[in-house]
Parts: structure tokens; sequence; C-alpha cells
């Protein structure tokens, strides 16, 4: 019988059933950070439990490491005791921790495949939602609660449920302009932020064909933000040729004998999927979130959406409630929304192609006044590569603050917040309510390109308008 | 490891309406920088509930009249967004005990499966009856009974559903699962052992 990689992988890690139906899961590779992992290092202290596998076990530091200051102690001494405690648990349990000084650090999903941990065909578990990043290495990545990390610690095992599986085909070709981060953002916006309750989402297609690594792991990203628990695109030339030669990658022949096993890990043709849909590509538009969960969005060239349009009572109460806190005017363009941050980083556009392709539109521009621009690596990694391509000297010169490798300003656990009611063009994954540290701040997201064009514009723009990309 | 087994939970309830209630809201992340869950009832659903100053805003949960509330009622998609299991955690330690909603995120639902509080699914008109009851006495007791599947209240019953492997899980009293996995170590350690990426 044909499978999906998602059988197969799920067949090959699951270790029995359990007696309320569930499956007790091996967990292949468990990625861990500061937030979520404390409490679980409390609860194996409290049952007098060790870790059973701690090389398969690897932390980073991230979600509170102040991207301005690389010296410690931090300002904020509940961030201190966190990454203290880090280190603490880390030594204690025989845990790989790729702290700061290490050079290693990052937002866990970049520094994961970077190292070359994340593999094609393994099962991959942390205690943060878009964990569904690794799946782009065809890996079955998912986020996890604090205490699924200690069953991991005490058994490398979890309980879980199978996922069904969706496959999502991208053909076609994308237009000028339009990046991965639209793709995704389109995808929710179609299918919906629960959508994809229950299911794992396979993407694939001609434009995931010839998405590089960094792209696929953007779309991959954010499947949780459409409700599916993790997103994965079969491993191909493109996966093997970005893990060769990484530190935790096999090595010689043990490489060979990997890339055949890698390889048979693709869904078979033919095999049967509880879902499929079809995208054409061509009907992707750069996009932009209005409201207060990334499937509010809309193209750059749309109008905010008016609530006594709306379809239903339901649409119009969710429109009002954005709308009253994005306070944007029902039926305005969305473009020519001024701005007063830019951020530019996460674990969904905060790696080397990124500000790669970014730095080649805003050489020579600035940074419109008044608004506060920010560049964050995903890693120190990205950061390093960056500074030996000078494109942090670009961002620099262009009145960026370039600074070190964290979440940022993602979300509110370390010094970047915004203020008041600032609104933030943002590359990151979450418009909620609050996300960016202040109660009532606001959160447009959209690729990095359309937050480098919001940044010189000090408005939502058009990057195909503002940087001369050709329409066709 | 024995745990209770939960068939039952009653109480008094609260209304907290909308959907796609996320996890940001319910407990925002300035509030996770800590190393024990302690003392995270306080913070929850922060933003929506105080003013910068540290005043009340209107929020149900600041009526005195829903204080002691054990049962948290609200919309569609209920805890979508992080994993952090600080959300089912603040709830907890605020006293929630048990949460009917239209539905809810697939990791809240999980996370709060294993704290032992039930994440029931009632339809959108049950729900709003049930909080009319309680809008018009909050005194009102709201039964869950987990095997029947069946809310009552104020002299009327609902139907309110659980994912089988849930209910079977708080009913048998296995919801946290260590105990069941440690037992599976031996059968994990062979699984492992023939997968090459797994070896030291
Ligand atoms: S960058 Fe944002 S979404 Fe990604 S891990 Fe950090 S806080 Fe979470």
């Amino acid at each position: 019988m044909p499978k999906t990689l998602f059988e197969k992988v799920w067949d090959a890690h699951a270790v029995r059933r359990l007696a309320d139906g569930q499956t007790q899961l091996l967990v292949g590779t468990h990625l861990i950070h500061e937030v979520t992992s404390p409490q679980a290092f409390g609860m194996m202290r409290d049952l007098g439990l060790g870790v059973a596998m701690p090389h398969r076990t690897f932390a980073t530091v991230d979600h509170i490491v102040p991207t301005d200051q690389a010296s410690e102690p931090y300002a904020d001494p509940l961030a201190d005791a966190m990454i203290k405690e880090l280190r603490r648990n880390c030594s204690e349990f025989g845990i790989t921790f790729f702290d700061r000084s290490t050079g290693k650090q990052g937002i866990v999903h970049i520094v994961g495949p970077e190292q070359g941990i994340t593999q094609p065909g393994t099962t991959i578990a942390c205690g943060d939602s878009h964990t569904s990043t690794h799946g782009a290495f065809g890996a079955i990545a998912f986020g996890i609660g604090t205490t699924q990390i200690r069953d991991i610690f005490a058994t490398q095992t979890m309980a879980l449920g199978k996922l069904r599986v969706r496959r999502i085909e991208v053909n076609g070709r994308l237009r000028p302009g339009v990046y991965a981060k639209d793709v995704i953002l389109h995808i929710i916006c179609s299918l919906g932020v629960n959508g994809g309750t229950g299911y794992a989402y396979e993407y694939a297609g001609e434009v995931f064909d010839r998405f590089s690594m960094e792209e696929r792991m953007t779309v991959c990203n954010m499947s949780i933000e459409g409700g599916a628990r993790a997103g994965y695109v079969n491993p191909d030339e493109t996966t093997f040729s970005y893990l060769k030669g990484r530190p935790y990658s096999p090595k010689g022949a043990e490489w060979d004998a990997a890339v055949a096993r890698w390889r048979a890990e693709a869904s078979d043709p033919g095999c049967a999927y509880d879902d499929v849909v079809r995208i054409d590509a061509a009907d992707i538009a750069p996009t932009v979130t209005w409201g207060i969960n990334p499937g509010q969005g809309i193209p750059i060239t749309g109008m905010v959406p008016d609530p006594a349009k709306a379809k239903g009572s339901d649409e119009r109460a969710s429109i009002e409630e954005a709308l009253a806190y994005m306070k944007l005017k029902p039926g305005a363009p969305i473009k020519g929304t001024k701005i007063d941050v830019a951020f530019l980083g996460s674990c969904t556009n905060g790696r080397l192609s990124d500000f790669q392709e970014v730095a080649r539109f805003i050489k020579g521009r600035r940074v419109a006044p008044g608004v506060k621009a920010i560049a964050v690596p995903g890693s120190q990694g990205v950061g390093l590569l960056c500074a030996e391509l000078g494109i942090d000297k670009i961002f620099r010169d262009a009145g960026f603050e370039w600074r070190s490798a964290g979440c940022s300003m993602c979300l509110a656990m370390n010094p970047d917040k915004l203020v008041g009611d600032q609104i933030c063009a943002s590359s990151s994954n979450r418009n909620f309510k609050g996300r960016q540290g202040s109660p009532t701040g606001r959160t447009i997201l959209m690729s990095p390109i359309m937050v480098a064009a919001a940044a010189v514009t000090g408005s939502v723009a058009d990057a195909r308008e503002v940087f001369g990309m050709r329409a066709n | 490891m024995a745990l209770e087994k939960i068939t039952r939970v009653a109480g008094r309830a609260v209304h907290v309406p909308g959907n796609d209630i996320d996890t940001d809201r319910i407990i925002p992340a300035r509030y996770l920088k800590c190393i024990t869950f302690d003392g995270l009832g306080e913070f929850l659903f922060h933003d929506v509930r105080k003013n910068a100053d540290g005043s009340d805003k209107p929020h149900p949960l600041n009526e005195a009249r829903h204080k002691g509330a054990t049962i948290l009622l609200s919309g569609a998609n209920f805890g979508c967004g992080s994993s952090r299991e600080h959300a089912p955690q603040a709830l907890q330690k605020h006293g929630i005990r048990a949460v009917i909603a239209e539905g809810f995120a697939e990791i809240f639902f999980g996370n709060s499966i294993t704290l032992g509080m039930p994440c029931v699914s009632a339809s959108r008109d049950d729900i709003l009856r049930i909080a009319a009851a309680v809008k018009a006495d909050p005194d009102t007791e709201v039964a869950i009974d987990l095997a029947t599947q069946q809310v009552s209240f104020a002299g009327q019953t609902v139907s309110a559903s659980l994912r089988d492997s849930a209910r079977d899980a708080l009913l048998n009293g296995r919801w946290d699962p260590i105990g069941e996995l440690l037992e599976g170590a031996a059968d994990a350690r062979k699984a492992a052992s023939r997968l090459r990426y797994m070896a030291v």
C-alpha cells in the first residue's frame, strides 16, 4: 500500500497503543528553550526521574534574550533567572546547550536546521507551537506543552492521537513580489485559522518543488496559525544539499546511507490523503493582515473589510472586534496605513535569505523619519553570515538597528516591545492582541520585503511599486 | 501513579464570550517569565481585565457575582495560538476546573486534559442557554457529567461532547500519561534502537 510520509514516520516511531487509544510515540529529537522547560525539569525533580536519552535533547535560549545586550546579568532579573536556570538544568541532566557563548545560539527553529539536527523521517517535538517549522525537512514536528516535555525527558516518548493528512498543492508560478510568507498567509486566509484542526499539512506542488529550504521553513512555520499541528514538505535534492556538511549531519558513508533512507521517506505516488486542496500560485498576492489573527488578511491592493458587508453575525462580530482594536476604517485601503515600527526577524523570516533579499532592495534607501526599524537575525549563525556578506552594513546604512540573535519583537518577553498603540509592520507570525508587548499595540503581518517597503515609506506599501519590481 | 477519576465537574460558571480566544489573551507573554507555574492565576486574561494602572476593566472575571466560578464558558476555537501550557495552568491556578466551549485548539485541548481539566464542546445555542441561566442567577449550579456527556443547569440538560480518548483518560484516572509511558520505556528503547539517527 502506498503511504504518505506522515504514515511512514508515524509507523516507525509508534511504540505501542495506550489504553485511551492514543499512541505512545517515540520522539527522536527534542528541542527545548528557556520558557517552557524549567517547569518540566521541576516536575522531573519532584518525581525523582532522570532524563532517559539526554543525547536526543538540544537546548537554546531565544525568547528572553535581550538583542542589544550581550553580557550578563540581564537588566531584567526574571530573564536573567531563566537563562541561569536553563544552564543549570542542562548541565545537571547532561543536555547539549547552545548557549550564547557557543556562537550557535538562536531561535530554536532556526538553530535545529542550521546545525543539521533537523532531519527527514524523524519526529521532533519542542515546547513551542512553531515547531512545525522543522517539517520543511520531511520531519513530523509539532509543538507540545510542558507536561509533555516532562514525558519526553522521562521516556523519550509522548502520548499522541494520529493526525489526518491534508495535501496542499500550490502549482504554477508565483508573481514577482510574492514570497513564501504570502503563500502561507494566503493558505491561512483561505482555509481559516482553525481549518487545519486534526491535520498535518503536506505542502507540495511546483512552487514547493522550486522553493529553497528557507522558503519551505517559512511556510511550515505558520502551519499552526492555520490550526494544523504539523506541516511538512517531502524531502528531495534541495533538502539533502541543504543538510550536507552541517555539524550534526551524517558524514562519509553514513551520509549516503542516510540520503537513501531519507529518499524513501517521501510520500509514495498514489498514496491516499484525507483531503486535498489545490491553489493556483498566480492567485496569490502580497498579503497583509488587517485584524487580530493571522487569518484576517487581504492582498495589499485590498480594502479593510466592512462589518456591514459580513456574511452572518459571527463574521460581523469578529470584524468589528478586530477593527476596534486595530483602529482601522472599514472599507478603506490597507495600503497607506501609517506605521511606527518595522520588525524584520523571527522564526518565520529571520534567516539569511530573508535579509539577503531585503538587502538587495534597501541598498541606498533610508528608513522613513519617525519609523523605528529593527532587523534581528534569527541565530548567531545567521548574524555571522550577514556580517561576512556585508548585509548588516546595508541595513545599518539604511537606518535599521541591527541586533543580535533572538525572538526579539515577535513576542513580549524581552526588552523589544511596542509602546502604546503603535503599529508594527512585522515579518513575524502572530498579530494577536498585545502580542508585541503593549496591550494596545497593533501588528500587521507581511513578508520581509513588504516590511522593508513599509519601513522606507512609513506606511503599509506595495513593495512591487516601492522597489519597482516588475509585475507581469 | 493513582490519579483521581474525573467523572463530574460541578460548580458556578462564568461566561467569557468570544471566538478564537488565543493563549496570548489567556496569559500574555510577559507573564511567562517564570520558572514555576505557581502564581499564574493572578494574570489570567490580564490585558483584558486590567488597565495599565492596575485598576479593573469591565470583564466577567472581575465581577464579584462570578467570584469563585469553576467552569468557564466561551466560544469557538478556544485556546488557539501558542503551545504554552501556561494558559491552561493559569486557568487552573485561577480556580477553573473545566471549560465548555464550541471548540478548542488542538494543543490547548491536549494540555488541559493532561492537567485533568476537561474541555467539553457544546453548541453555541446551548452555551448561550447556560450563560443566560448563569447571568440570571450567578449561583446556578452547572454540572458536567463526563460519562453521559451532558451538562445540567437550572433544571435543563444539554449535551456536551468530549473526544473518546480524552473522556476515557479522565473517567479512568489516566489523564496524566506519565505512568503508562514509563511502563512502555523498554519498548521505547527497542524502537529507538531500530532508528539510526537516535544512536548514541
Ligand atoms: S520568533 Fe516568535 S514565534 Fe518564533 S519561537 Fe520566538 S517567539 Fe515564538
